[in-house]
């Protein structure tokens, strides 16, 4: 029955084309593909580049702990790290060390492909997740300026090319640092079986005469989903944690960076760090969590394959937490924290920071890490030395009114 | 009245949860006086309480949850000593954390929506989503079985109410006012009786009532830790080493209230947290009251008058925060704030000014009476001539699916599964900031692809009796568009009809 053509369907124009034919056919995907500058350079390198946010405020004193700061035991009370016992710290130099459940990086470290940056913060000064995400992923100087991201920013900043694709934001939406004027595909594990070709191209074709902003995320919903062939080790599994699918989402998003016409820029974002009350040291909530990442990490390395090399991924948050603990084994909301790097284009193996001390009269408002550098400078220096932007681009398009935030030099190899 | 079919849609749509399909003939009704379609619920009495049989109130459901962690410790404890082994420490400390992980993924599972209109040869478990081998169902606690209880009460409600108007202010002030049930057990098992408690006997009342009801309510003092919050000078803080956490009392000023640009401070957020310690509920033991309800436990009272937004509040025990909340509900902060969040709800991403000032008026002429801000939305005109330019939400979607097939639901899990894959997982938003209201959060690529394979299954268990053009009549009338007819009517099978007519711009958007 279904071989006999419905004679309704005879001025219909998307009768016997297959999607593939759709999405070739899209040309205005092609013309915004981008290419890093640096891709087919003497060197041979093709940079991939990730950021992952950890919406909530990662404590950064418990994800890097400043074992050698005469204060941090105190403060941290039950839930300081420490070298000894059971679930010991790594050393990651005379001063610093890492969360034991970060075995991944640890190693990435040792081998100077990963590096910490720590007391840093954006320059949001206040304590709202939500306008302090904003004003990390906005990159403008203070919340709720503007509806656009400093990746989609950079993107945009970025010389056209034909082979490579535009950013891939992972999860069921794009993240406000992904979002803008340059388009974007998005990407989330498949959890249910796909809807035909055919239905879809039908309904691209009536979204196209209807509803252009819903005909423009179907065609780029599709697109993404074709270079993520299906796999069953994609798919979630009953009882899966947050580790698990933290993993998993790093995991799919590897895959498709690592093809040689997927995309090369990425944001991932991890839910779940606001660590109130029962936050966990070297085990416990946050302990799992850190974990995750970790994981999140290693797929990353293991699926860009040799890519891995031209990669750098940066993991911020939107700030950190109270220097002291609070009532409740957990931290309040505070300022400085770390931002971190992994890859194999990362110059690490170095602890980055202008460490401000734990004295009370040190402490930010005397309650949390201060900020000795600003993570604008940070990922500028990532996006000038791993994408080749340039300096007067990042300081008046990406991260608008930033002249005074130096790149931060050497964390590219 | 002369018949007015788009709206007809507005009202359908914009206000309400879209067109039943079966007898009623909500199309027409909704052409003939879309304002007076809409506001016919508002008139009825306890529109908005939920009172569905075996759905218990918030002690008796912490007793049990209470109860059943005893009975598992117990189990426990007896297989620990019957294997005698030493491993049973470090299986209960993964287990341990593992419980406080986002359980929803693991909870829910079942990913279809059941259309419900006949029997479909497609056996159900085809469509499982993990096809993982068959093993006997475990048998559902009583925390899994509370939730789908009280989910399954809540969608019926919608699905089966005439506009489903009051059915969405529910969701808008339950999703303003948000718990997770991802913080733990308790919360997972409150999470209905939360809404039932506190959001519903209000959203037609008054809006300081509500907030005292919500600030008070064991499920956000557990879901926002004001229970281990202790006044660092009070004597429990003081014999037990405890101190503030603020937690609560930053979100009641930055999202229930005054917004964060509402003018206040780090100094009012501790004040705040202060006046407010001793509010929690008591636990299993029941030495203050009974267990899981609410009480004031004057030993963890931060002592001493407290200074909030600029006014000095006497240490008056419970009633010093009660005041506190009640001057803060009433700020002229929060009167914008909440007509902000209230117009972009309902009417555009970027609100209309004029109609946020109308609404922003109501509420601080009237107090903060929510039955006459609602009256203000639906009696201004820019409510209804402002482009429909919002996509629904998943869970108004997936409601709207389930009118139109007509079929009053009888499977929470295929909602529930269908929502967590679209993102908007029941009462278990990421952050205390509820789920995202906007065509950004629920437009993207990759949410709208989601959506289609959605519709695609949901299509894929309609039976042949069904006719996607009669649909289309309950659920645009003469409003639908040329093409989106033409689309439904050119599918090659009711099938790839239905999911086309469950994915048009007239069934999306609002």
């Amino acid at each position: 029955m279904s071989d006999i053509p419905m004679d309704c369907c005879e001025s219909h124009t998307a009768r016997g084309l297959t999607r593939r034919a759709l999405l070739l056919g899209s040309a205005t995907f092609a013309a915004w593909a981008y290419l890093p500058k640096f891709a087919r350079a003497k060197d041979g390198r093709d940079p991939r580049f990730v950021t992952i946010i950890l919406r909530g405020a990662l404590d950064g004193l418990a994800t890097v702990a400043p074992v050698g700061d005469p204060n941090y035991a105190g403060l941290h009370g039950s839930i300081a790290l420490s070298l000894d016992g059971a679930h010991a710290a790594t050393p990651l130099d005379s001063f610093f060390a890492l969360h034991p459940s970060m075995t991944e990086f640890a190693r990435m470290y040792k081998d100077k492909k990963a590096a910490v940056v720590h007391a840093v913060a954006t320059p949001y000064r206040e304590r709202s997740h939500f306008d302090g995400q904003d004003v990390l992923e906005s990159g403008f100087g203070g919340p709720g300026r503007v509806q656009s991201g400093w990746l989609n920013r950079a993107l945009e900043a970025m010389p056209r090319g034909e082979r490579v694709m535009s950013g891939l934001a992972v999860g069921p939406t794009t993240p406000l640092v992904l979002r803008g004027a340059a388009p974007t595909v998005g990407w989330a594990p498949p959890y249910i079986p796909q809807a035909a070709d055919d239905t879809a191209m039908r309904l691209v074709n009536l979204y196209n005469h209807r509803d252009p902003a819903l005909a423009a995320a179907l065609s780029q919903g599709l697109q993404i989903d074709r270079i993520a062939a299906r796999d069953d080790s994609m798919k979630p599994k009953r009882g899966m944690n947050g580790a698990a699918a933290m993993r998993l989402a790093a995991k799919g998003a590897a895959r498709l960076m690592a093809a040689d016409d997927g995309p090369r820029i990425a944001a991932l974002a991890f839910d779940g760090w606001d660590t109130h009350a029962n936050e966990g040291g070297s085990v416990g909530r946050l302990a799992q969590l850190l974990s995750g990442l970790d994981g999140a990490l290693a797929e990353f390395e293991s699926g860009l394959g040799e890519r891995w090399r031209d990669t750098v991924i940066v993991v911020v948050t939107e700030f950190g937490r109270t220097a002291r603990i609070n009532g409740t084994e957990g931290t309040d909301h505070g300022t400085g924290t770390v931002a971190l790097l992994a890859g194999g284009a990362v110059n690490g193996g170095r602890v980055i920071s202008d460490w401000p001390g734990l004295k009370v009269a040190n402490l930010y408002e005397g309650r949390d890490l201060k900020p000795t550098a600003d993570l604008r400078g940070v990922i500028k220096g990532v996006l000038r030395d791993h994408l080749g932007l340039g300096e007067r681009v990042l300081a008046e398009t990406v991260f608008p009114d930033s002249g005074a935030v130096k790149a931060m030099q050497g964390l590219v190899v | 009245m002369a018949r007015d079919p788009q709206g007809a849609l507005v009202a359908l749509n914009r206000f309400g949860f879209g067109a039943r399909g079966g007898a009623a003939s909500d199309f027409s009704s909704a052409a003939s006086d879309p304002r007076g379609f809409v506001k016919a619920e508002l008139g009825r009495p306890n529109a908005a309480l939920l009172d569905a049989p075996g759905l218990q109130s918030s002690p008796a459901l912490a007793q049990a949850v209470f109860d059943y962690q005893h009975d598992i410790k117990r189990q426990r404890e007896a297989a620990a000593k019957t294997a005698q082994a030493m491993a049973a420490i470090g299986d209960d400390l993964t287990r341990k954390m593992q419980n406080d992980l986002p359980k929803e993924l693991a909870a829910e599972s079942g990913l279809e929506m059941k259309p419900g209109v006949a029997t479909s040869t497609t056996s159900p478990d085809v469509m499982q989503p993990t096809a993982s081998p068959k093993q006997p169902p475990k048998p559902l606690n009583i925390i899994q079985k509370t939730f789908r209880a009280e989910a399954l009460a809540r969608i019926q409600r919608a699905t089966m109410a005439e506009s489903g108007f009051v059915e969405r202010l529910v969701t808008f002030w339950s999703n303003h006012l948000c718990t997770s049930a991802s913080k733990g057990e308790l919360a997972r098992i409150w999470s209905g009786a939360f809404e039932r408690e506190a959001i519903r006997p209000y959203v037609l009342g008054n809006f300081g009532e509500m907030l005292r009801a919500v600030e008070q309510h064991p499920a956000m003092l557990f879901f926002l830790d004001n229970q281990r919050s202790f006044g660092p000078q009070s004597r429990a803080g003081q014999n037990r080493k405890r101190g503030l956490n603020e937690n609560l009392a930053r979100e009641i000023m930055e999202l229930h209230t005054l917004g964060v640009n509402g003018g206040y401070t780090q100094d009012d957020v501790a004040a705040l947290a202060r006046i407010i310690t001793g509010w929690t509920f008591a636990g299993r033991d029941g030495k203050l009251a009974p267990p899981g309800t609410f009480t004031f436990f004057a030993n963890a009272h931060e002592p001493g008058p407290q200074k909030l937004l600029g006014k000095v509040y006497e240490d008056t025990g419970l009633a010093q925060g009660e005041a506190a909340l009640a001057d803060i509900a009433r700020h002229p902060a929060t009167a914008k704030f909440i007509a902000t969040k209230f117009v972009r709800h309902f009417v555009a991403d970027d609100p209309p000014p004029a109609l946020v000032a109308k609404l922003e008026s109501t509420f601080k002429k009237t107090g903060g009476d929510l039955r006459a801000m609602t009256l203000a939305l639906v009696d201004a005109d820019e409510a209804w001539h402002a482009p429909m330019t919002k996509i629904r939400m998943p869970y108004e979607y997936l409601v709207a699916a389930g009118r139109m097939m007509g079929r009053i639901p009888e499977d929470p899990q295929r909602y529930l599964g269908g929502l967590n894959v679209l993102g908007q997982p029941l009462w278990a938003p990421a952050g205390p900031n509820g789920f995202a209201d906007t065509n950004a959060a629920w437009a993207a690529p990759e949410g709208i692809k989601l959506r289609l394979d959605i519709a695609s299954q949901i299509a894929s268990r309609i039976a042949d009796n069904v006719d996607p053009r009669a649909l289309l009549d309950v659920v645009a009338g003469e409003a639908a568009s040329t093409e989106t007819r033409q689309t439904v009517e050119r599918a090659e099978s009711r099938q790839q009809a239905f999911a086309l007519l469950l994915m048009s711009p007239e069934f999306q958007r609002r």
